[in-house]
């Protein structure tokens, strides 16, 4: 069956299964590959992607569900305001060691920053609880989700 | 070159590897699993004291209350549980003022309108309902009694100012408390059908909505 598919402002039409997880369409079909598989069962966030602005985890979210909906991916988040100031923070403060983790830390930091601009220690560890970073860089992404805040 | 095209893969696995061994808390299910019966209303027709009766009715109900599918959503604190050893959420989830998580991890952002199957995994779904969310606060049952919980249900300033009427309606209707009997590949479900709860709660109005001790 036929998806419209809108990924990063870019209308695509993809032939899949409907209940073919949306990490596949986009890394398989589309070619973003920016965007990772990690667990497969939505508990790791590596492959978080914005549907309609809202985080999701694309490995488990079949595409029929996200189809004709707005699908932002790390290759297109530093195009918001959000998503720029979270990308050169992560810069500034060299947050990413092996990086495999980041693009959906980035994802789920930038949706956060959009709802909650001035956020605390707390709010920042209850959100990004969701994302797991083998390397432990969670200091390091909490400096960074600081700095991104006070950049507005 | 041969070598780079091997490593890229092999880095990627190795990667997701990690994160995976980094979730010691996850835990496997148990195989979906009928809840067994619950007993009808007629079953209690022989306890001739009314009192005693809805009080029998209400403890009967409270298997289905009590059940994981219904009290992982009800926890005594404003994080949820799962599994049927109802361990904490895996992430660990803060209902926030909406209930519905804080931004940027809300409920939606892993639980869609319907359950979804996992391939390849101890999990074999994630659990889903377009109402999927935490239980305000005072609805809170966990770590209550049966006759605590059976107070709190019917106490209008804690129970979402639902009449006896409407909880026989939302505990019979609703399609999130129907979800516990349709939980997902890998979760038992609780005792009975909705129909038969929602039979014995009506039962438990009509016979004076009385609390166990």
């Amino acid at each position: 069956m036929t998806y419209d598919l809108l990924v990063n402002g870019k209308k695509y039409v993809v032939d899949v299964d409907g209940d073919i997880p949306l990490l596949w369409v986009l890394r398989d079909t589309i070619g973003l590959t920016g965007t990772k598989f990690g667990c497969g069962i939505a508990m790791c966030g590596a492959c978080t992607v914005q549907v309609d602005g809202v985080p999701v985890r694309s490995c488990v979210v079949p595409v029929a569900e996200a189809a004709a909906k707005p699908i932002t991916t790390i290759e297109a988040i530093g195009e918001t305001a959000e998503g720029a100031r979270v990308q050169k923070a992560w810069l500034d403060i060299d947050v990413v060691q092996c990086g495999y983790c980041q693009s959906g830390q980035i994802m789920s930091a930038t949706a956060f920053l959009a709802a909650n601009p001035s956020p605390t220690d707390e709010d920042i560890d209850a959100v990004m609880a969701g994302n797991i970073c083998r390397c432990g860089t969670y200091p390091r992404i909490r400096a960074a989700i600081k700095l991104a805040a006070a950049g507005r | 070159m041969i070598k780079r095209i091997f490593a890229i893969p092999l880095v990627a696995v190795l990667a997701a590897t990690g994160i995976v061994a980094g979730m010691g808390s996850l835990q496997s299910n148990a195989e979906t699993s009928d809840g067994g019966a619950l007993k009808s209303v007629s079953d209690f027709e022989a306890i001739a004291d009314t009192s005693a009766r809805s009080k029998a009715i209400f403890e009967e109900a409270s298997r289905v209350m009590t059940h994981p599918r219904c009290i992982n959503c009800h926890p005594a604190t404003r994080s949820p549980t799962q599994g049927e050893d109802m361990h904490p959420h895996v992430p660990l989830m803060n209902a926030s003022e909406s209930s519905l998580g804080p931004a940027g991890l809300v409920c939606s952002t892993c639980h869609g309108a319907e359950n979804r199957p996992v391939v390849g995994s101890r999990m074999k779904s994630i659990p889903g309902n377009s109402h999927w969310s935490l239980a305000p606060a005072s609805m809170a049952w966990q770590g209550l009694t049966v006759g605590e919980i059976c107070r709190q249900v019917k106490d209008t300033s804690r129970n979402g100012n639902r009449s006896l009427a409407d909880l026989i309606r939302h505990m019979g209707e609703d399609h999130l408390v129907g979800w516990a009997w349709h939980p997902g590949e890998g979760r038992s479900a609780p005792p009975g059908s909705q129909e038969t709860f929602a039979a014995l709660i009506d039962a438990w109005v009509s016979t004076g909505a009385e609390c166990p001790d």
